[in-house]
């Protein structure tokens, strides 16, 4: 079993009116199953409303399933003894990188959570030091988070969770307000932590650019797993994902187009380079 | 006109009274406070000017910034001044009406000017030397004893430290909303007092809605970092009593004694 397990996961959200009658069920997570390997990169991505992001929060015990089991490091979520231990063990990162900042002082910030699960001052020290150090952000350890710009904002964020030292991080399109730059930036770092610390990532998304590096890439659509694969598996699959009204990178859908035109090139390219290597023997052929 | 609020300003530079640990110089402001309406009579006002003095000397923040703090109490101030004066009864020096000034009144007058300009004074010294952070570490640590009878003092610590994080945030709203609204033909500049308070709100209602929604997000963000309460919580910063602290603690008895002794002989 890996890291992150959900067996036919069921979701509802219910909305009830003043009497506590139940007025509306929409279903958010409809039977998901997936398995998650501890160490691995995996980008979840899915069109608004698909579920993916009700699917994160389910992993951090902060939603609880309606039907069906969610285990995260061979804890059930369901149980609430293991609450903590679940936070603790499975940090996320949310979109808004304003409203997830606590301190006002950006060390002050990332002892946050060591603070609250009881780490001794001495300890606490230490783990700021080393995950400020992780995502490069030490130059502004005496800063306020509000003088620094969104994608510096959001490494405080990750590192105020990498200080919880857990075994993984759940982030919930962490991107989405960033401009480009800090975008980059974020998912850089990210990508480091996953190599070099060996922490679980699951990025929520919906740039394709940033899923082209993952492990595995998982697609929701309408609370169902419909696609899983590598991102060379997922991306050979144009027309299905156009289904899902996801877009492909546009060097994926530019090689998509010139093979429906005739060119002979495979299937599932993904970068620049890939492309010319393809298409050069192609051209001299010709 | 936002960026004026001066709620918890820090003037960071090195000095006696910043490295001071933050309960001691609640406390100190507290007795300061105490003495000013402990003192009767000239004596104590110079005792209390010169403890006034020592700390404006020790904290070496610009008396000028100190100044700054009064600009909004001047309206309180005169009211009560006035007040004073032509409302005590006593021996009359001229009258306007049915306003009498007496002697009485101008003694109480004096005296309640300089309580009130002393008072915040005092209470400027205290905020720009010390960080929020320290304040409501100093705030939950001291009146911690009232958390035995079920008072909910991390939580209300939790809360100022929490609102001053978000006070910045919301000021720049504020302005991205009015400025938007300005771009769409509201106006926020002209009119009486009754249409600039009407032409608020449609300011208001925005932001509040995003603060609650900030709120809802902050909630959850801090429940996935596990908080939960101020239970089994361990301090990145605890707080310590150095020496100096002690000798602190030492002079505010000495002064206070000395204030309370006056009160009686006089």
């Amino acid at each position: 079993m890996g890291i992150i397990k959900a067996s036919r996961l069921i979701f509802d959200y219910i909305r009830r009116d003043e009497d506590e009658h139940v007025e509306e069920v929409s279903r958010a997570i409809d039977d998901l199953s997936v398995d998650i390997k501890e160490g691995d990169f995996v980008a979840i991505l899915g069109h608004n409303g698909s579920g993916k992001s009700t699917f994160a929060k389910q992993v951090n015990a902060l939603l609880l399933p309606t039907e069906g089991t969610v285990w995260v490091s061979d804890m059930n979520t369901s149980d609430e003894s293991h609450i903590w231990d679940i936070r603790r063990n499975a940090g996320m990162v949310f979109q808004n990188p304003d409203n997830q900042i606590i301190g006002n002082i950006v060390e002050e910030d990332v002892g946050f959570g060591p603070e609250n699960i009881g780490v001794p001052t001495d300890d606490i020290w230490k783990r700021v030091d080393a995950s400020l150090e992780a995502v490069g952000m030490t130059a502004y350890r005496l800063k306020s988070p509000n003088k620094l710009s969104g994608g510096q904002k959001q490494r405080v964020a990750i590192a105020g969770v990498m200080a919880m030292k857990p075994r993984c991080i759940i982030m919930d399109e962490p991107t989405a307000m960033l401009d480009p730059n800090g975008r980059k930036e974020v998912i850089r770092t990210v990508h480091e932590l996953n190599q070099k610390e060996g922490i679980t990532v699951l990025l929520i998304t919906h740039y394709m650019e940033e899923v082209i590096d993952a492990d595995r890439v998982i697609v929701m659509d309408d609370g169902h797993l419909v696609m899983d694969g590598t991102p060379k598996e997922i991306f050979s699959r144009v027309e299905e994902l156009k289904s899902y009204r996801l877009d492909v990178p546009q060097v994926t859908e530019l090689a998509y187009e010139l093979k429906k035109a005739g060119v002979g090139l495979p299937d599932g390219i993904l970068t620049i380079d890939e492309l010319m290597e393809s298409l050069l023997p192609v051209l001299q052929g010709v | 006109m936002l960026r004026d609020i001066t709620l918890g300003q820090y003037y960071p530079v090195d000095s006696l009274v910043h490295r001071l640990d933050p309960r001691t110089k609640l406390f100190g402001t507290m007795v300061f406070i105490i003495s000013l309406f402990l003192a009767k009579g000239v004596a104590a006002y110079v005792l209390a000017t010169c403890f006034l003095l020592a700390a404006i000397r020790l904290c070496k923040v610009p008396f000028s910034f100190m100044v700054r703090g009064l600009r909004s109490i001047v309206i309180l101030l005169l009211i009560s001044v006035s007040f004073n004066l032509f409302l005590t009864p006593g021996e009359e020096i001229f009258h306007i009406g049915f306003l009498k000034l007496t002697w009485e009144g101008l003694r109480t007058a004096a005296f309640m000017g300089v309580r009130l300009i002393y008072l915040v004074i005092g209470c400027s010294i205290m905020t720009l030397t010390t960080t929020p952070n320290e304040l409501t570490d100093g705030l939950e640590k001291s009146l911690g004893i009232f958390k035995k009878v079920g008072a909910p003092v991390h939580e209300v610590a939790m809360m100022m430290s929490i609102a001053l994080r978000f006070i910045p945030i919301l000021v720049e709203e504020t302005d991205k909303i009015m400025k938007a609204q300005m771009a769409r033909g509201a106006d926020f500049e002209s009119g009486n007092v009754i249409q600039k308070a009407k032409s608020m709100i449609p300011l208001l209602v925005p932001l509040f809605i995003s603060a609650f929604r900030r709120a809802t997000d902050l909630a959850m963000a801090m429940e996935a970092r596990c908080y939960h309460g101020g239970e089994g919580r361990t301090k990145m910063k605890p707080l310590h009593y150095a020496h100096r602290d002690r000798v602190m603690y030492a002079a505010y008895a000495v002064y206070l004694a000395a204030v309370v002794v006056l009160r009686m002989v006089l």
